[in-house]
């Protein structure tokens, strides 16, 4: 199934039964068919008898179909789209906690932090920690910003997407 | 009313007949229940046959197939029966019982959690968690078995679910299932498939399972008929095809037919319906019909497009799309005259004839085409896995479709005897007759006393060789002959073992004897197990060497 052109990120929305075992039976066949999964984030929807899957994979085409294809089998799975990255709203949320042992260091921080819409949520000491909203891209960004000041541990969420406009009905 | 007792009226409804298994304290009370139905419990005597069973069962009837356990050691038991049936798409229910629901998750005694364990092998499965909810959790284990492209479902009750009573209405349970159970053919795609069949100078149809699953055979015919095009079979689809039908070409693949793997290349369309293009079945994927156009009709969409790319994809029913596909191929043209390409079909199916003509006494091709001559057309013929299996494969002729049946996917040893048994509850009419290995019949041989005390009489035909046949065959040819953990050595006397449990055994020493012992097996009331001493020696020829592609086939 691997092939070596044009792989890339793509991000599958999936929703589902909100049940228990649910998300067992998803993450379950990517380890069964060797899919590797990016990022995966779960939460409720709407209707509290619905859950929402947001998987990110790389790969090509026909890796991402085949993925969508098994995904769509399973009985749990009601509805299954590929997002179009163009037309989607995306995002993730991190929390970084950074090494901010002066003044000096905690004030650049949190321009740095501002910069980026984030928030200091904790402090201490030695340490601030961020909490930054937004596409990938842009928490990659900000903590690259960050590594010089020297980073104590990271906790992301992977994405969450929704598509734009009127909800997909199909 | 109790748990347990919804239980078994939700079968009633489901009109289950019967139900192999083995009983456990975590199904005691589904049993107590049972005593008062008239579904007939045939006790196994172990929870791998009882799966087995109940897919033979389900196979040779095309009804769903039952089987229960109990929990812990009973429920994993069923495993290999259950990943079987998931491979070859048979749709059984299984049935296991559960540790009370206060204690699961605490490790208690017998707790396995076979929810986890059978999620990849199963097409869906359920833990009930109230004795409310069995009635409906039954029916849509049922349905989901069933529809589309059939599989096992597995149903976990918890023992004090079916002790614990609840107000339940069996009757007025609705159908809760979301899933389409099928897709019409898109008429577009037909439209393209019966473009290329129509210009196909050289066209060729794979038969697969689907197409046994969904009663195409005759849809299937007329179509290879308007287009003088071979049928090559599956090892699933055999049978799809009458295999004295002049364009039928028998096994295609690893163990394929000289006819089929040699027309195979040469085919400018291939139409395949009901297949997933097995490894077994494409050989080196890359080089499978890379110069034919591909029509791939599936009812799986996840089938499309995942081994072979197809030009035309058509996801549906495959008696539905061949319907379509022959209408409108009639419309557009008259039937194809005798060509170059009949000619060749004709001339390669004659190689393979004459091989199995110029075979000694009771060489296995000769031993297979005599019990073809003494089986009625309708007789059930299952097989065990390995040499034996591939031997009746090539050149045991099925004639009707749920006549020859084999664990395709999984390759399980053990499956054929079970499967009989499973068959001839189904169709205690026809003459059931397991084609074994030595090998392969040890492994749940200890069901010859279900056999005879269920009196479900079957026929066994041991190809004996005191070897595990198949991995010699590969040690021989392709690791330099160096023989390592196959040789048996000593295996009982069967003839001996199956007096043992009440079966009759024979040892016949020419072919002539060994037809006469047949015709009595098919016409006893007891099973017989008959034990056909052959050479270690002997292999399964043709054969395409694993990992290579089609054109490889060893011949001699």
């Amino acid at each position: 199934m691997e092939t070596k052109t044009s792989a890339q990120e793509y991000i599958i929305s999936a929703i589902v039964e909100h049940r228990p075992g649910v998300l067992f039976r998803v993450s379950n066949m990517f380890r069964r068919r060797g899919f590797n999964i990016q990022s995966i984030s779960v939460g409720p929807t709407e209707r509290e008898e619905l859950a929402r899957i947001t998987i990110t994979v790389n790969g090509d085409e026909k890796l991402v179909e085949q993925i969508v294809k098994q995904l769509r089998k399973l009985i749990e799975v009601v509805k299954v789209s590929i997002l179009d990255p163009k037309n989607t709203v995306i995002r993730e949320l991190a929390l970084i906690k950074v090494t901010a042992p002066d003044y000096r260091a905690k004030t650049d921080i949190i321009n740095y932090a501002e910069i980026f819409k984030g928030r200091v949520v904790d402090v201490s000491h030695k340490s601030l920690t961020i909490e930054v909203t937004g596409d990938p891209d842009k928490i990659n960004a900000f903590i690259n910003i960050m590594k010089p000041y020297g980073i104590k541990e990271i906790a992301r969420t992977g994405i969450t997407a929704l598509s734009r406009g009127e909800p997909q009905t199909r | 009313m109790s748990g347990a007792k919804a239980f078994v009226k939700a079968l009633e409804m489901q009109k289950v007949d019967v139900i192999f298994g083995i009983p456990g304290g975590a199904v005691l009370d589904i049993c107590d229940a049972l005593a008062d139905s008239s579904i007939r419990t045939i006790l196994m005597r172990h929870e791998q046959c009882a799966a087995h069973a109940a897919d033979g069962y389900a196979r040779a009837s095309g009804r769903v197939g039952v089987c229960m356990a109990t929990s812990g050691p009973g429920a994993t038991n069923l495993v290999t029966g259950i990943a079987t049936a998931y491979m070859d798409s048979s749709p059984i229910v299984a049935f296991t019982g559960q540790v009370p629901r206060k204690l699961i998750g605490r490790d208690a005694f017998q707790e396995a959690d076979i929810i986890g364990i059978t999620c990849p092998i199963t097409k869906h499965n359920f833990q009930v968690g109230h004795a409310s909810e069995i009635p409906t959790t039954i029916k849509k284990a049922f349905y989901i078995a069933s529809s589309g492209r059939p599989g096992p479902v597995l149903v976990d009750v918890p023992k004090d679910v079916q002790i614990e009573f609840a107000d339940v209405k069996i009757e007025d349970h609705e159908e809760t299932i979301r899933r389409p159970s099928n897709h019409a053919p898109h008429p577009l795609q037909v439209k393209k498939a019966v473009e290329l069949l129509v210009s196909a100078e050289r066209p060729m149809i794979i038969a697969g399972g689907g197409v046994i699953t969904s009663n195409a055979s005759e849809e299937l015919i007329a179509i290879a008929e308007l287009l003088l095009a071979p049928v090559a079979t599956t090892l699933m689809g055999k049978g799809a095809i009458p295999e004295n039908h002049p364009l039928a070409t028998g096994l295609l693949g690893m163990h394929g037919t000289i006819a089929s793997n040699r027309l195979i290349q040469e085919a400018d369309v291939v139409l395949a319906v009901g297949t997933r293009f097995s490894d077994r079945t494409t050989g080196k994927v890359d080089e499978f019909c890379q110069d034919a156009k591909i029509i791939h009709i599936d009812i799986d969409a996840a089938e499309i497009g995942k081994n072979v790319e197809a030009d035309v994809p058509i996801v549906a029913d495959a008696k539905e799309a061949l319907q379509e596909i022959h209408m409108l191929l009639q419309r557009k043209m008259a039937k194809k005259e005798n060509s170059a390409w009949t000619a060749k079909i004709r001339e390669l199916k004659e190689q393979l004839e004459e091989k199995a003509n110029c075979q000694g006494e009771l060489k296995p091709p000769r031993v297979m085409a005599e019990i073809r001559r003494i089986l009625p057309e309708d007789a059930i013929i299952t097989t065990e896995v390995g040499q034996n299996q591939m031997w009746a494969a090539i050149y045991l002729k099925a004639y009707k479709p749920r006549t020859f049946i084999s664990s395709g996917g999984l390759g399980t040893m053990g499956f054929g005897f079970p499967a009989a048994l499973g068959a001839k509850v189904a169709r205690p009419e026809v003459p059931v007759v397991d084609i074994a290995g030595d090998g392969s019949f040890i492994m749940t041989e200890q069901d010859l006393a279900t056999s005879v005390l269920e009196n479900i009489p079957v026929t066994v035909i041991v190809l004996n060789n005191s070897v595990l046949g198949m991995v010699a065959q590969w040690q021989r040819l392709f690791y330099g002959g160096r023989y390592v953990a196959v040789k048996l050595g000593k295996v009982p006397d069967f003839v001996k073992l199956a007096e043992a449990y009440g079966a009759q055994g024979f040892r016949p020493k020419s072919l002539e004897e060994f037809s006469s012992v047949l015709k009595k097996a098919i016409k006893s009331d007891v099973t017989t197990v008959i034990d056909v001493s052959i050479s270690p020696e002997e292999n399964v020829l043709p054969m395409v060497p694993p990992g290579k592609g089609l054109k490889w086939m060893i011949w001699e």
